[in-house]
C-alpha cells in the first residue's frame, strides 16, 4: 500500500516536470507533423500513396515573425483558425506580386503581410483564394522532409521558376498604368 | 578531497539548473495557456482602459472559441505581428457590421468565415478593424477579465460606451 502510494506520487511528480518541459519544447523549438492534401506537390506529398510525408516543422525559426520569400511555412487558416496549412512563401510585405486567380491582377502586399502559395497550382487553398495573410498567422517553418527516408532533406528557400515579387521596372511600368493595387486585408 | 567538492559543486548547479528549467517551463505554460498580464498603452481603448493600466487575461475563451461580441480582447496586430493590440469585438464570423457609426449615411459589410471586426472603445482616435479590416480569429491571443492597476479602477472591465452600444445594437437589429 505505502510502495503504490509512493509509486503513485513520484509518477505525479514526474508528470508535473515532464509535461509542461514537452509543451515549452514543442511551442519554442519545433515538432514533426504529417503533411496532408496535394496543394504542395509535387514539393510534398509528390505522389498519391497511401501515407504522406513527415516535415519537421521549426518553431524556433519564425519566433520574430522574420520568413523570407521561398520558405515553405505552416500557418493558421484565415479562414479557419483551427486548420493549419502548408505553403510556400512567394511574396513578402512592399512585394508586388502577379496574382493568379485573385480578383485584382497585381497585387502589392500591405505590412505585416505576406503572399503564401501551394506548389500545386489549381489545387491548393492559398492567397489567391483568400488573399495576403498576415505574417502573424505564420506558425512554423518547415526545414526538412524527415519521411520517406529516402527523400529525407533540408528544405531550402526556393521560388517556383516564373513566381516571385515583380522587378522594379514592371512596378513602374504597372503603377503608371494604374494596375497596382492594395488590398484591404 | 578538493575533486569531491568540485562534484559536489556541480551537482548543486545543475540541480539549480534544472530546477530553473523547469519552472521557466512551468511559467510558460500558465503564461501561454492560462492567464498573463498585460500592460497596455496608447489610447485606443480610453475611457475603458488607460496607458499603464495593467490587465490580466485568460486564454480560455479564446481557446475555447466562446468570445462573444462586448468582450474586450488581446490579438496581435495584423499589421504588425510583433505588437500586440487591445479592442473590443464588436463582430463575429457571418456579422453585419457598420463601418461609420457616426455618419448620416452608414456603410455595412460583412464579417468573413473565421474573423472578428475589432473596434476600439474611443472610436475616434483609435486604429482597428475600420482601417485594416476583419482580423483572423486565430490572431486572437487573450480576454480581458480583470484590471488590477491603477487600484482606484481597478475590478471586472465596464462595458462599452455609447457611440459602441450602437455599433453592437446595429449589428444585433439587422440580425445574424
Amino acid at each position: 500500500m505505502q510502495a503504490a502510494r509512493r509509486y503513485f506520487k513520484s509518477f505525479a511528480s514526474g508528470f508535473v516536470v515532464a509535461v509542461p518541459v514537452t509543451v515549452t519544447f514543442l511551442d519554442y523549438v519545433g515538432y514533426v507533423a504529417r503533411v496532408e492534401g496535394a496543394s504542395m506537390q509535387p514539393f510534398l506529398n509528390p505522389e498519391d500513396r497511401s501515407f504522406n510525408d513527415v516535415v519537421l516543422l521549426n518553431r524556433w525559426s519564425v519566433r520574430n515573425f522574420k520568413v523570407n520569400r521561398g520558405d515553405v511555412v505552416s500557418l493558421a487558416s484565415p479562414r479557419d483558425p483551427e486548420q493549419r496549412i502548408i505553403k510556400r512563401v512567394i511574396g513578402l510585405e512592399g512585394d508586388t506580386v502577379k496574382t493568379r486567380t485573385y480578383k485584382n491582377r497585381y497585387v502589392r502586399v500591405p505590412s505585416g503581410h505576406c503572399w503564401v502559395e501551394g506548389d500545386n497550382f489549381g489545387h491548393s487553398l492559398d492567397s489567391n483564394f483568400f488573399g495576403p495573410v498576415s505574417v502573424g498567422l505564420v506558425h512554423a517553418r518547415a526545414s526538412h522532409i524527415l519521411w520517406p527516408p529516402q527523400r529525407w532533406q533540408r528544405i531550402e528557400p526556393s521560388l517556383p521558376t516564373d513566381r516571385g515579387p515583380l522587378d522594379q521596372e514592371t512596378i513602374d511600368h504597372l503603377e503608371e498604368q494604374g494596375a497596382v493595387t492594395i488590398p484591404k486585408t | 578531497m578538493f575533486s569531491g567538492g568540485l562534484r559536489a559543486a556541480v551537482w548543486k548547479a545543475a540541480a539549480v539548473v534544472g530546477y530553473a528549467v523547469q519552472y521557466g517551463c512551468i511559467a510558460h505554460c500558465t503564461l501561454e495557456y492560462a492567464a498573463d498580464f498585460i500592460v497596455c498603452s496608447g489610447p485606443s481603448m480610453e475611457p475603458t482602459i488607460h496607458t499603464q493600466d495593467v490587465l490580466i487575461t485568460e486564454k480560455f475563451s479564446v481557446m475555447m472559441k466562446t468570445v462573444n461580441v462586448g468582450d474586450v480582447v488581446i490579438a496581435r496586430s495584423p499589421t504588425n505581428p510583433n505588437i500586440f493590440i487591445c479592442k473590443r469585438v464588436a463582430g463575429l464570423e457571418g456579422d453585419k457590421v457598420c463601418l461609420n457609426p457616426g455618419s448620416f449615411i452608414k456603410k455595412y459589410r460583412w464579417v468573413p468565415r473565421g474573423h472578428v471586426w475589432l473596434v476600439g472603445d474611443n472610436m475616434g482616435n483609435s486604429s482597428d478593424s475600420r482601417v485594416y479590416g476583419p482580423v483572423p480569429y486565430a490572431l486572437l491571443r487573450s480576454k480581458v477579465v480583470f484590471k488590477v492597476w491603477p487600484p482606484g479602477d481597478s475590478g471586472s472591465l465596464r462595458g462599452p460606451p455609447q457611440e459602441m452600444l450602437q455599433v453592437l445594437r446595429t449589428m444585433k437589429d439587422t440580425g445574424r
